[in-house]
């Protein structure tokens, strides 16, 4: 079997690459809001507005997910089946933080009772943070490789996922994310939010920095192989751009350390993604057990048909994405919420939206149930 | 129970649970985006208020649906990678177009929808809802016709170097003669879950007279609509039934319960065996003559094929083996769908009789009350249908060609799947609470007061502090 990947399976791990740095970069910021909800919102209306933050948008970034979960399943149902199977409680842990932070948001504001409002903040964020803290863990085992047969299946349990390296792994992303997401809260808020959200970014964002040098110092030291240098370039730069990030919020540049704190991310992933190459699935067995993009990749047809899909679909949906952005680019702060009652957040969003432009945009909507 | 049997008990319950709101958010969305369209053509703030009621049920069965979806999703490579290796290069396809194609533009523009009021003009509001409708049911021809694949794969052939099914036509994939009927069949059902859901809340406004000129323009639009997608579910179930008769003998011999061929079949309404696998004998049997080969052949004395007959084909064509579902699970699953659907037939023909006359629909307490019970009744056929469709095709897990026990994943333990499982059964017992919870408050609160307000599609509000786009 050759062990060279073809231009088309090239093309594929690109493009799961693209899909996972997606993801990533734009479910990193909500893992980070939904972690910080509690520690930047206090009160009632504050914790509503950095809700609002990511209401319009998290739904969307989940998506990114499913379809790097459905491309690797048609590109590389090999890396599909060992992956998945392979990682099944961790994977489990996962999905269950994903679906409790995900409903959180949407139940937070359908009941007034502290108690209902507590639980439902509580649950977004200990399911931010464990999903933020597991897909480190999870892809710091996969190019640090695993046990695999030679019938390309994991033979471990949880528990031989979780070495330090890994564990390593999933501090690096759980601190990058919470940097993110309060970057990102500090370009998305006003008034007090932004001045917690920026406090915190101050002490998160040089954390993830030195955990983040250590972690590919160590990944470029453990490559198989010989040091790959498109990959430590590659981390070199991830570790500028997250510097970068701090300095951007030192002084204050929230729009450039976002886009530092995205580039140190996408940056990470691109280097594990170079040092993966061209296997999908290294075995810490043997050797000649490794699951290759060539052995786990569909026929030529399929990457053909898929390819055609990708070409005419991925500009577009691109592009009703960044509109979605567009739309919803104005701050919010707790202000906008201020003195209501009972509303639903959709409802005095709706009227802050419909309102006008009075800066204090209080809500007037009384209807226990508010409106959608 | 060994770890095949676990693992398929996970993924029937995550699977009905999943598909109590995927039907509800396919028709919800169609539904809220009718009402919006009749608002924004006729400016009525009925209508207005008719969207932002009913859109609230649209957007909980969304995030029900949603997060589940992923369970679903990943649950293929998690329990069955033997399957997933064996099918990938086939049944990945659908699945990759399907999150490309449909899940971004459902989760973006329902996104847009819920926090655009007011930031969209109306026109480019209400296209945010058509496309989420849109969106919705696209999700579902695409994993229709990957679980089309399973039960008549097409466009394939066996690659003899890896032992896996490999794609030769994309389109025969796509253009499956199941999936052209299956996919009418699952969307219109949906459209009559969503149908039953608000006719039955409206029912239950109106019995205590609350906001009855909503709920009595919500009922009387919905009716004949729902009367008519489930008159279409029925008919195009018919030709699938017909079609399954030549795709897949077993699942229909098994859902009659018919034994050995016969010409001249009757059809069986109600009968009890005792509860094994192969019951040697029936404790009751009503049977109406002919009707079964009427149905299965259009023909009086048409011959119909019986379990035993099709199992000793299927023994020459595949080897020796057992190729029967358990009977009485197909039997009665495809009676109790075809018993609910008829119900909701007859439910919405009274309906559309008591609307005839003035003031009738709204004051005949005994069909509100029926209505209200029938927003389960689509639930039970949903139910009652995928399990006829999966258990009846088994042994396979892809008919003809992979066994379900040949597409398990041979090392998660027994331990991790009780785990799983144990797990998602609290968590979705939860949300189903939940979710049940937030659906009562909602037709307990009523729909907003007409003199609330929030028109949608004023101006832009440009705010002073308008931060970088990000």
């Amino acid at each position: 079997m050759s062990s060279s990947p073809d231009f088309l399976q090239t093309l594929w791990f690109l493009l799961i690459g693209v899909l996972w740095v997606g993801y990533f970069i734009l479910e990193g910021f909500d893992f980070g809001v939904g972690i910080l909800l509690r520690v930047v919102g206090r009160s009632q209306a504050e914790k509503r507005a950095v809700i609002h933050t990511i209401g319009p948008v998290w739904d969307g970034n989940e998506v990114w997910l499913i379809t790097a979960g459905g491309a690797t399943f048609a590109a590389f149902p090999g890396w599909y089946a060992s992956l998945f199977s392979g990682f099944y409680l961790a994977l489990f842990l996962i999905l269950v933080a994903l679906i409790i932070r995900g409903v959180s948001f949407e139940f937070w504001g359908k009941d007034d009772s502290p108690r209902w409002r507590a639980t439902w903040e509580w649950t977004a964020s200990i399911g931010s943070f464990l999903a933020a803290l597991l897909w480190g863990v999870g892809w710091a085992d996969i190019v640090h490789g695993v046990p695999l047969n030679a019938q390309h299946n994991v033979t471990t349990s949880i528990f031989g996922l979780l070495h330090p390296y890994a564990l390593l792994g999933g501090l690096v992303t759980l601190s990058l994310f919470t940097a993110h997401g309060a970057i990102f809260l500090t370009l998305r808020t006003r008034d007090e939010l932004v001045d917690r959200a920026r406090g915190i970014a101050r002490r998160v964002a040089p954390v993830s920095v030195a955990l983040l040098a250590i972690f590919l110092i160590w990944t470029t030291a453990n490559q198989a192989g010989g040091v790959k240098a498109s990959a430590t370039i590659v981390a070199l730069l991830a570790v500028l751009s997250a510097a970068g990030a701090v300095l951007g919020v030192m002084r204050e540049q929230d729009g450039r350390a976002f886009g530092f704190s995205a580039g140190a991310i996408a940056l990470l992933f691109v280097s594990l993604f170079c040092g993966l190459f061209p296997d999908a699935l290294p075995s810490t067995t043997s050797h000649a057990f490794n699951l290759t993009l060539v052995a786990a990749s569909s026929s030529h047809y399929t990457l053909t048909v898929m390819t055609v899909v990708a070409v005419v679909f991925v500009p577009i949906v691109l592009a009703y994405t960044a509109w979605t952005y567009w739309v919803f680019r104005f701050r919010i702060g707790a202000s906008d919420f201020a003195g209501t009652g009972t509303p639903t957040p959709i409802a005095v969003l709706a009227d802050k939206l419909g309102g006008g432009s009075d800066p204090t945009g209080p809500a007037t909507g009384s209807a226990p149930s508010g409106v959608v | 129970m060994n770890t095949l049997d676990l693992a398929r008990t996970q993924f029937g319950i995550t699977t009905l649970f999943h598909f109590i709101f995927v039907p509800m958010s396919i028709g919800l969305t169609a539904w809220v985006a009718l009402c919006e369209t009749l608002y924004v053509r006729t400016g009525n703030e009925l209508y207005l208020r008719m969207t932002r009621f009913w859109g609230k049920f649209m957007l909980i069965s969304v995030a029900i649906g949603v997060v589940t979806g992923i369970v679903q999703e990943f649950q293929f490579g998690m329990n069955w990678s033997l399957y997933s290796r064996y099918v990938g290069d086939i049944f990945g396809a659908p699945l990759a177009m399907e999150g490309l194609m449909a899940f971004f533009l459902e989760s973006t523009f329902i996104g847009l929808w819920l926090f655009g009021w007011g930031r969209l003009s109306p026109r480019v509001h209400l296209a945010c809802a058509w496309l989420v409708a849109f969106g919705t049911a696209l999700s579902a021809y695409f994993i229709l016709a990957a679980n089309s694949w399973m039960q008549h794969p097409v466009g394939y052939t066996i690659n003899h170097a890896t032992g896996h099914a490999q794609l030769t036509n994309i389109f025969s994939v796509l253009l499956n003669s199941t999936v052209l009927l299956a996919f009418p069949h699952t969307v219109f059902a949906a459209y009559t879950t969503a149908g039953m859901l608000v006719l039955g809340i409206s029912a239950w406004s109106l019995i205590r007279g609350r906001h009855t000129d909503l709920f009595s323009r919500s009922a009387r639009l919905v009716l004949p609509i729902t009367c008519a997608v489930a008159i279409i579910t029925a008919t195009v179930g018919d030709g699938q039934a017909r079609l399954m008769d030549k795709q897949q003998p077993m699942k229909m011999a098994a859902a009659e319960a018919l034994y050995t061929t016969t010409k001249g079949a009757s059809f069986s309404i109600f009968a009890v065996a005792p509860f094994s696998h192969h019951p040697k004998r029936l404790n009751t049997d009503i049977r109406i003559p002919h009707l079964l080969s009427l149905i299965g052949t259009l023909s009086w004395n048409g011959t119909v094929k019986g379990i035993n007959q099709v199992n000793a084909a299927e023994q020459k064509k595949y080897g020796p083996g057992d190729y029967t579902p358990i009977v009485g699970v197909t039997y009665w699953s495809f009676r109790l769908m075809i018993g609910a659907g008829m119900l909701m037939i007859l439910i919405t023909l009274v309906g559309l009789g008591l609307m005839r006359r003035r003031g009738r629909l709204e004051r005949s307490r005994r069909f509100l009350q029926v209505a209200i019970v029938g927003i389960f009744l689509p639930i039970l056929a949903n139910w009652t249908g995928w399990i006829f469709t999966e258990m009846g095709r088994q042994p396979w897990i892809v008919y003809g060609l992979l066994r379900t026990n040949d597409g398990r994943s041979p090392l998660v333990s027994t331990t991790e799947v009780i785990l799983s499982l144990t797990g998602y059964i609290v968590v979705y017992v939860i949300l189903i609470a939940v979710g049940v919870r937030l659906f009562l408050k909602e037709i307990r609160n009523g729909p907003q007061d007409p003199q609330e307000p929030v028109p949608p599609g004023g101006a832009a509000v440009a705010r002073p502090d308008l931060a970088l786009a990000y």
